[in-house]
């Protein structure tokens, strides 16, 4: 075991995925020598040389046609893209085509694809690089959206985007990739995709988060204890498909749930789980479901981000009016 | 066959020059009309341009401005190719042409808050005419043939510029705003400042073609190289383009020049992509120290007018760091606001309960 941060924990699995499957290759703006922006894919160029690691052209519509290209010559391709607002330029490359080719196909063709990328608000970036676009992914059929919140997930879950047979976007939130470490098995193991955790356990609200929330949603169930409510936490950690069986087992035993999303109100996924819940969970609910998200405006200039992200004061007070209800 | 047809395209687009990187005057004939005054002001500029590039860095990392792309080295690629502009002509800027747009117009305050990610940034002024600088790359390209269209509709006597990098040359909308506007015979001028690298990844890697200027010959208009380290080079190709796109036929300008900082203040390391070597071989064509000695001969510059310039432009970023201080913090309800013209139901609602939060 070691201890790794979630961009340690990205990059081993990469590595581990390159070793395992010479057929997997990993590439985007910067990638190469550089390592990433982030230094995601740092000494992986070194390591398994420019033909499997490398720097593209800046065009993300073309690494997005590259890679279907690459996937139907029998490659297994983990393209980046280099922050997440960035994925309007290849949109169609990712929901119109690569999304849609095992269908396309008639089952022939699958995409064996991981398209990585960072997002998530709190670091202070320009325009168009932490909105959270999860939700308009999530919407398309065909491919499924994968979120770690923790650096022992992220390896995991990662291996198991590489190898699936169907595409997964992979999200990486950018206050995550430092902010702490934990227990990382240096050896291969796989986190399966489509499955919650349940993060913290607890009998008297159901809190429901994805990202960076979650840390959020564990910081309120903290201090919710202290005031005599036990909180359980559900980390999605895939947004699409959600996990529903694991949020209605909770609900069965909590009664009352908030959902809690870093995306705008209209955005995310929120509005998904409490549909769903409401269709499976209506008769165990004792409170109508609630939710904390940010207001409907574009993701904010980075002088307001502190004003305008979701904190735990707004999940304990949530957490209290289904609580008190 | 094919082969040949490349060779005879890329031996149109020799780089086009006047001064020398020692301040020589090499091609006399292509020499601009412009007075005195106007050379000291376009000093005056580069000089003002290369201290606010300083102060902005030191003052980024004191953590008092916040996202900034350096500009030293591209001075005179972005202030040459300005010059040549009427005060109506629109710009279309990327998130590193900050200097074009304010010697257009905008405040420097307003750069500074623009830096800070603070809305007011974003507010130009009335008859200004720019876009804030666009953080998508290629997305100014295609919005900049759109603007001259209406240039034209509207029967104006002005063009518009857009300015990306040799990165932003391989997206897919540098090639449909060349189209666009050739198509149309729209008043356009594209500029790609080649720098010589998009972040770590050097200007060869992002395509076969051995120029960026060439890429004009497909969208059937013109192209031209520059060296985007003369200044006089600069303001006399623009100038042509100028007229030519007022005769409906557009232009791209490949400005070769130099980064001399990292791509941003946001953590990068230039040393991971590039040798000091490189970095001292393109330092030693510097724009300012050319024009200033070609000037110098000329009597029209020295020691004195340079501090002069060095200590106004010292005092006026004071004081627009000031105003930036000074303007009112933004709170979530100000963004709300900003989002329509008239709310609809769920931001009205969302406003309310912002508005609440922030009286507490
Ligand atoms: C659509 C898009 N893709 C990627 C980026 C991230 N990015 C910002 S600057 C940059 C490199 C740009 O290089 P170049 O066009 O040469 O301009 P320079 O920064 O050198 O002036 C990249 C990849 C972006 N801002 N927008
Ligand atoms: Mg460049």
């Amino acid at each position: 075991m070691a201890q790794m941060t979630m961009i340690q924990a990205i990059t081993d699995a990469m590595r581990t995925e390159l070793k395992n499957d010479e057929n997997v290759l990993v590439y985007g703006e910067d990638v190469g020598q550089n390592g990433g922006v982030f230094r995601a894919t740092e000494g992986l160029q070194d390591e398994f040389g420019e033909e499997r690691v490398f720097d593209t052209p800046l065009a993300e519509s073309g690494i997005g046609g590259l890679t279907l290209g690459l996937a139907v010559t029998g490659f297994r391709p983990v393209m980046e893209i280099q922050f997440f607002g960035f994925v309007f330029e290849t949109m169609d490359e990712v929901v119109g085509q690569i999304a849609r080719l095992r269908y396309r196909t008639g089952g022939k063709y699958g995409a064996p694809v991981t398209i990585r990328t960072p997002y998530g608000g709190g670091v202070k970036t320009p325009e168009l690089h932490a909105d959270s676009l999860e939700g308009i992914i999530a919407q398309s059929p065909g491919i499924s959206v994968v979120i770690p919140s923790t650096p022992y997930d992220a390896k995991g879950l990662l291996i198991s985007a590489i190898r699936s047979n169907d595409p997964v976007f992979y999200l990486e939130h950018m206050k995550l990739y430092r902010s702490f470490r934990e227990e990382v098995p240096e050896e291969e193991y796989t986190v399966e995709i489509g499955k919650a955790d349940v993060k913290r356990e607890g009998k008297d609200v159901t809190l429901i988060a994805y990202g960076a929330m979650v840390h959020t949603c564990l910081k309120a169930a903290d201090q919710l204890a202290e005031e005599g409510y036990e909180a359980e936490v559900i980390d999605l950690r895939t947004v699409s498909p959600i996990d529903m069986d694991t949020i209605v087992e909770s609900v069965k035993k909590t009664n009352r749930a908030v959902m809690v999303q870093e995306a705008q109100r209209q955005a995310g996924v929120g509005s998904n789980v409490m549909a769903d819940l409401n269709e499976r969970a209506i008769l165990h609910l004792e409170a109508p479901v609630l939710r904390v998200a940010a207001p409907d405006t574009v993701f904010p200039f980075a002088a307001a981000e502190d004003v305008w992200l979701p904190n735990e004061n707004d999940v304990i007070e949530k957490a209290k009016a289904v609580l008190n209800f | 066959m094919a082969t040949k047809t490349i060779e005879q395209v890329e031996s149109h687009f020799e780089m086009f020059q006047i001064l020398n990187e020692n301040g020589e005057v090499v091609n006399k004939d292509a020499m601009p009309d412009l007075s005195d005054e106007q050379l000291q002001e376009i000093m005056h500029r580069m000089v003002y341009t290369r201290i606010w590039d300083q102060r902005a860095i030191s003052l980024n990392r004191q953590g008092r401005l916040g996202f900034y792309a350096p500009v030293a080295g591209q001075e005179a690629s972005m202030i040459g190719s300005h010059y040549a502009l009427e005060k109506e002509d629109w710009i279309l800027p990327g998130y590193r042409d900050v200097p074009q747009v304010v010697w257009h117009g905008l405040p420097l305050y307003q750069a500074f808050l623009y830096s800070r990610g603070h809305f007011h940034g974003g507010q130009i002024p009335e008859g200004v005419n720019i876009l804030p600088p666009q953080i998508i790359i290629g997305a100014q390209i295609v919005q900049a043939a759109g603007v001259a269209l209406g240039l034209k509709r509207r029967h104006k006597d002005n063009v518009a510029i857009t300015y990306t990098g040799d990165g932003g040359a391989s997206q897919g909308d540098f090639y449909e705003g060349m189209n666009f506007a050739g198509a149309y015979e729209a008043p356009a001028i594209f500029v790609v400042q080649n720098n010589q690298f998009a972040i770590s990844v050097p200007v060869e890697e992002q395509s076969a073609a051995k120029t960026i200027a060439q890429k004009a010959v497909a969208a059937g208009i013109h192209g031209v190289q520059v060296d985007g380290m003369d200044i006089l080079a600069m303001y006399s190709v623009t100038e042509t383009a100028r007229k030519n796109a007022l005769n409906g036929e557009p232009t791209l300008i490949e400005s070769v020049c130099y980064r001399y900082g990292p791509h941003t203040m946001a953590g990068d390391d230039p040393t991971r992509y590039r040798t000091e070597e490189l970095d001292n071989e393109w330092e030693k064509k510097d724009p300012l120290i050319r024009f200033r000695k070609f000037l110098e001969d000329k009597d029209l510059w020295n020691e004195e007018k340079e501090n002069e310039v060095v200590d106004q432009a010292k005092a006026d970023i004071k004081e627009a760091i000031k105003q930036a201080d000074d303007t009112p913090k933004q709170k979530a309800s100000d963004l709300i606001e900003i989002m329509y013209e008239k709310l609809p139901q769920n931001l009205q609602e969302q406003l309310e309960e912002y508005r609440e939060k922030e009286s507490k």
